[in-house]
């Protein structure tokens, strides 16, 4: 019987006591021992060497930062002082408990003291446990250098003899990279199951691939796609590439937690929710804790959608700024992510900033210089405000006021010539909306301003031809946009032809009662989609020329554009629209992120021809390659244009060639096809022959035996006759019985 | 091609059947009856009643003697179709989701359900065509148990040699057809996609399965190679081989249970045709508005029908256009 807990003796508990096993000797053998008290500690290095006199000085200068963090006093500071009377650079500071001392090495630890001191601070266990005796090699072996391996060229792709562009593919659970082929089924680089978790992202110039799992970023390339690089941030969710590639920011909403002995993240990353990386070495540059995450959520207010990306890069790399909504602008300089004059630029109520996507060269301005605009509301009597600023001297070289907005949307064109400002008005009884575009002629002396205010109605898309001077946007009446498909009218704008300069934006055309929602552009310009995704009900795409080489409508004919819809084509459940960076081809692709409905990509050119529909289950994501910019002058590229002539007669030859070799092709594969079918079914019915001989069966086994009274084969017969009998009635008389 | 269109049924039609002659059709819907129709012109010839439940499967003898049809009421029953008689009821534990004669008509096989703890079951019952029928064994001369997976489909091939089925994941297995012997298992079908349809070349040297991962497959009989793979864009219940031109019909559709949350115009309820040799799909029939679930050939290659779950039955006697259509190579191979 096992013993219960009522009959157990005091015997039995004594025998338990006694066969417990003795650890004692391994107990101290391994336990850390924490010295007591000494936790509280920290050491502070990289103070400045001051003499004893100012030593008192010193220690409360020092005592303003380090209170900061937690408790400390000026008695619990103790500062060495050597022979020389001099201090040695170098403090012990007791704190009241360890958690401060923890928190001290946290947040003190790399910080400036002033210009030429950077404060050091560890913890003195730290010191004692990594610096004791036999931790530390006392001598000195140089690191041995791995051998070099070539790495794989990054940019093979583009060296593709027909100059065919690659596109990612994400469907279900596999990512794939593939060739276009126009209409041609595409060509397979490499495909691979559960490459990423969330989504994949190519790099600006399409140098890398960008993969995003729980554990990080992946970057892959070169012609195998191979790793690249890590950047192990946990949980990302959200990444953004700087314009050159050589930068990354990674977001993920829960505070990054450090575990000690991290191969590349340290404390300096602890708590924080955005790492900037740097590419090449693939080491964290510095991390920040999101503004969106700080104050408490509250629950009744719907969840904020992030900022992102929340830190927004100038052309040329050299700042990447940060904005904390109504407050200021943080622009740090790269590649050291120093905040740029050590302070943010205070601007109240702040909304929203744009960087130039290029950089620009103001007329009369020699100096370097970045230009971002933000805006800032309405803040009691003051009026609303849209300004340019110049970095790195953070002068405002622009600003214009502006009254009843409420709500202002900033658009650079791609060069930065113009930005233009979209500002939605309401009346002073805030029921009717309208909408102003100011834009600025970033580039003209003085950077005017010219008004376009003919609009009634809401703008709900604007959209700037690329390295153009012509904008098309999309207005509705009624802004709510409820219920179904909102009717909207696409307009298009173009300059006045007036020398060298664009001259004043005039409207071309406005196109009424559509759908549309969505305006696509040619990467290279002239030619434009405007479409209508993510709808229920309509799912348009229509192909517009700016640059019509037909005749021309009299009333236009002082405008730069000549406008022209080449073709309307529908992609049921349409929800996102491609160029590729040639500007030749145009994908339509219907996510399954979005709805489960005839997901799939279909593949135009610029012109609106479908050339191929690739239906695919579980569809999420295309994603063509970019390239980076061309290498060609501006005269070469323009001798390129004018012998365009020659060069596609020869290409129409290839084309013409290679659709020769497919059809050829075809007709062979077709030909053995067809003969390898002949020849099974011939070896089948031998050997179906040969078997009934075998069984001893006639050639008649397979019909019926025991059809007798069945009719004979119709076959033989040739004809069916079918006989029907029609009832017909000839006559029908009604008779009353009375 | 006008298609007559027969409307005798009430719910979902499960299977359409041509005799051997091609003058009659046989169909089966989930309302408890099988009509047979005059299939020149669509006259409906009359009605076979008895079934309980939702009839699942019907074939009709080779000399169009009799007729088997399988419910689920859980039980085979075997007509005169002269008569209309029942002659015949077999029960079985579970429902009976298809029946086959054999090519010479002695035999007809029968697949049963697997559920309340029965499993899956292909049983092969005699038939005798003495007297007035009526005298039949009543236990079935062989039983195979379908342990891994249930069979779904399944048929007899040449000579009746083997048997051979369709499962529930996807693979189709070869039986001896005197044994029951399993002789070979090809996972022909992406796995769990359910094959929902098999049928057999005249020959019977060949088979087509339709199947839920939305590809029909082209197999040997004789040893379960894998000839031609027909891709489609939607689930397919049912596919049929054409005597006379080289042809296949497939017919499938969203799954009923989906075509709520889908807009009309993509429920892909068509009869599609492809070339069996090239594979490639070269014309499509539409007319129904629920999918398709079942597919039937005339024997001569003269007329097809369908049946969907609209409950509608389609009957389309082929233009000369359908037997004119040859590609390039094949009228090359006939000059030759």
């Amino acid at each position: 019987m096992a013993p219960s807990f009522e009959n157990l003796s005091e015997q039995d508990l004594h025998e338990e006591e006694e066969e417990e096993i003795d650890f004692s000797d391994l107990k101290a053998q391994y336990e850390v021992k924490l010295e007591e008290g000494l936790d509280t500690f920290v050491v502070i290095d990289g103070l400045p060497v001051v003499p004893e006199d100012n030593r008192q000085k010193l220690v409360k200068f020092l005592l303003r930062k380090l209170n900061a963090v937690g408790h400390t006093s000026e008695d619990a500071v103790f500062m060495p002082v050597n022979e020389k009377n001099m201090t040695e650079g170098f403090a012990f500071v007791e704190y009241e408990t360890p958690e401060q001392a923890v928190a001290a090495v946290k947040q003190l630890h790399g910080t400036p003291l002033d210009k030429k001191h950077t404060l050091l601070v560890n913890k003195l266990m730290d010191i004692e446990r990594y610096g004791r005796e036999g931790r530390i090699d006392e001598e000195y072996k140089p690191p041995t250098i791995e051998p070099f391996a070539e790495k794989e060229h990054l940019r093979s792709w583009i060296g593709d003899a027909n100059a065919r562009d690659q596109f990612a593919l994400y469907r279900g659970d596999k990512v794939g990279v593939f060739w276009n082929n126009k209409s041609n089924p595409p060509e397979n680089v490499v495909d691979r199951a559960h490459w990423t978790q969330l989504f994949v992202q190519w790099s600006p110039k399409g140098t890398y691939l960008a993969s995003v799992h729980p554990q990080g970023v992946q970057l892959w390339g070169g012609p195998t796609f191979s790793k690249q690089k890590q950047f192990p941030h946990p949980f990302v969710s959200l990444i953004e590439f700087s314009p050159g590639e050589s930068y990354l920011t990674t977001w993920s909403a829960r505070p990054i937690q450090v575990e000690e002995g991290h191969p590349v993240l340290t404390y300096e990353e602890d708590g924080k929710n955005i790492i900037v990386w740097d590419i090449v070495t693939g080491k964290p540059l510095r991390s920040f804790v999101s503004h969106d995450l700080a104050g408490p959520e509250s629950d009744a207010q719907p969840k904020k959608k992030v900022q992102w990306p929340a830190f927004k890069w100038s052309a040329d790399e050299k700042y990447v700024a940060r904005m904390l909504q109504g407050q200021s602008i943080s622009i740090y300089e790269l590649p050291r992510m120093n905040l740029l004059g050590k302070t943010s630029v205070k601007i109240d109520g702040v909304m929203d900033f744009e960087w130039s996507p290029a950089t620009v060269n103001r007329d009369g301005v020699k100096q370097y210089e970045q230009l971002l605009c933000f805006w800032t509301p309405e803040i009691g009597s003051n009026p609303a405000r849209v300004a340019l600023m110049s970095v790195p001297s953070k002068e405002i070289v622009r600003t214009r006021n502006l009254f009843n907005v409420s709500d202002v949307k900033l658009h650079w064109q791609s060069q930065g010539n113009f930005v233009c400002v979209k500002v939605d008005r309401h009346s002073k009884s805030k029921k009717s909306m309208a909408t102003n575009l100011e834009i600025f002629r970033v580039r003209e002396k003085g950077v005017p301003v010219e008004v376009v205010d003919s609009l009634k109605d809401t703008v709900i898309n604007f959209s700037w031809e690329p390295n153009g001077a012509r904008f098309v946007l999309i207005t509705t009446g009624d802004a709510s946009g409820g219920g179904a498909a909102p009717k909207t009218a696409v307009s298009f704008f173009a300059p006045e032809k007036k020398g060298v300069q664009a001259g004043n934006f005039k409207l071309v055309r406005t196109v009424e009662k559509k759908n549309s929602n969505a305006i696509y552009w040619s990467p290279k310009g002239r030619f434009v989609v405007v479409a209508t995704v993510h709808s229920q009900s309509s799912f348009d795409l229509d192909f517009w020329d700016m640059d019509f080489e037909g005749e021309k409508n009299e009333n236009e004919k002082d405008l730069a554009a000549n406008l022209q819809l080449m073709k309307t084509v529908d992609h049921y459940g349409v929800t996102d629209i491609e160029w590729d960076p040639t500007g030749r081809y145009v994908v339509s692709g219907a996510s399954a992120w979005t709805h489960q409905m005839e997901n799939g990509f279909n593949l135009h050119t610029f012109a609106g021809e479908t050339l191929a529909e690739n239906p695919t289950d579980k569809f999420k994501q295309f994603l063509w390659r970019p390239r980076p910019p061309t290498l060609l002058s501006k005269e070469e590229q323009k001798q390129v244009r004018k012998n365009l002539r020659e060069y596609s007669k020869e290409f129409e030859e290839e084309d013409k060639y290679a659709v020769d070799i497919a059809n050829t092709a075809v007709v062979e594969k077709r030909k053995r096809v067809l003969n390898e079918w002949v020849a099974w079914l011939r070896r089948e019915k031998e050997l179906l022959a040969e078997e009934k001989e075998a069984y001893g069966l006639s050639e008649e086994v397979d019909s019926p035996k025991l059809a007798k009274d069945a009719p004979s084969d119709t076959e033989d017969k040739g004809e069916t006759v079918v006989e029907e009998i029609v009832e017909e009635i000839v006559e029908e008389s009604e008779e009353i019985i009375g | 091609m006008r298609p007559i269109l027969l409307a005798g049924h009430e719910r979902s039609l499960n299977q359409i059947k041509f005799n051997r002659d091609g003058d009659l059709l046989f169909s089966v819907a989930k309302d408890k009856i099988v009509c047979a129709w005059w299939s020149a012109n669509g006259e409906r010839l009359g009605t076979y009643a008895g079934h309980l439940g939702a009839i699942w499967t019907v074939d009709v003898s080779p000399n169009t003697v009799l007729l088997a049809t399988g419910s689920a009421d859980n039980s085979v029953r075997l007509w005169n179709v002269k008569t209309g008689e029942c002659v015949k009821v077999w029960e079985f534990p579970t429902a009976v989701k298809r029946v086959e004669f054999s090519p010479d008509g002695s035999k007809v096989l029968a697949v049963t359900e697997k559920r309340m703890g029965f499993l899956g079951t292909i049983a092969v019952l005699d038939i005798n065509y003495d007297g007035d029928f009526t005298n039949q064994a009543e236990e079935p001369s062989l039983r195979i148990t379908c342990t891994d997976s249930k069979a779904t489909v399944a048929g007899w091939s040449y000579m009746g040699k083997y048997i051979i089925a369709g499962h529930e994941d996807g693979s189709v297995s070869q039986y001896d057809g005197k044994t029951g012997e399993q002789l070979e298992n090809v996972q022909a079908h992406e796995f769990d996609h359910q094959i929902n349809d098999l049928q057999f070349s005249p020959d019977r040297t060949h088979f087509l399965t339709a199947s839920k991962d939305k590809s029909a497959k082209l197999m040997s009989a004789r040893n379960l190679a894998i000839l031609k793979t027909y891709v489609a864009d939607t689930p397919l219940n049912s596919a049929a081989i054409t005597p006379k031109k080289d042809y296949v019909i497939l017919g499938g559709g969203q799954a009923a249970m989906d075509v709520t949350t889908t807009s009309a115009r993509q429920g892909k309820f068509e009869a599609r045709f492809y070339h069996k040799v090239f594979e490639d799909e070269i014309g499509r029939v539409k007319g129904h508005f629920g999918p398709l679930n079942t597919i039937h050939v005339h024997p001569a290659g003269t007329a097809y029908a369908s049946g969907g779950e609209d409950g509608y039955v389609r009957v389309h006697h082929f233009d000369k256009p359908y037997f004119d259509f040859m590609y390039e190579v094949e009228r090359e191979q006939l000059r030759r």
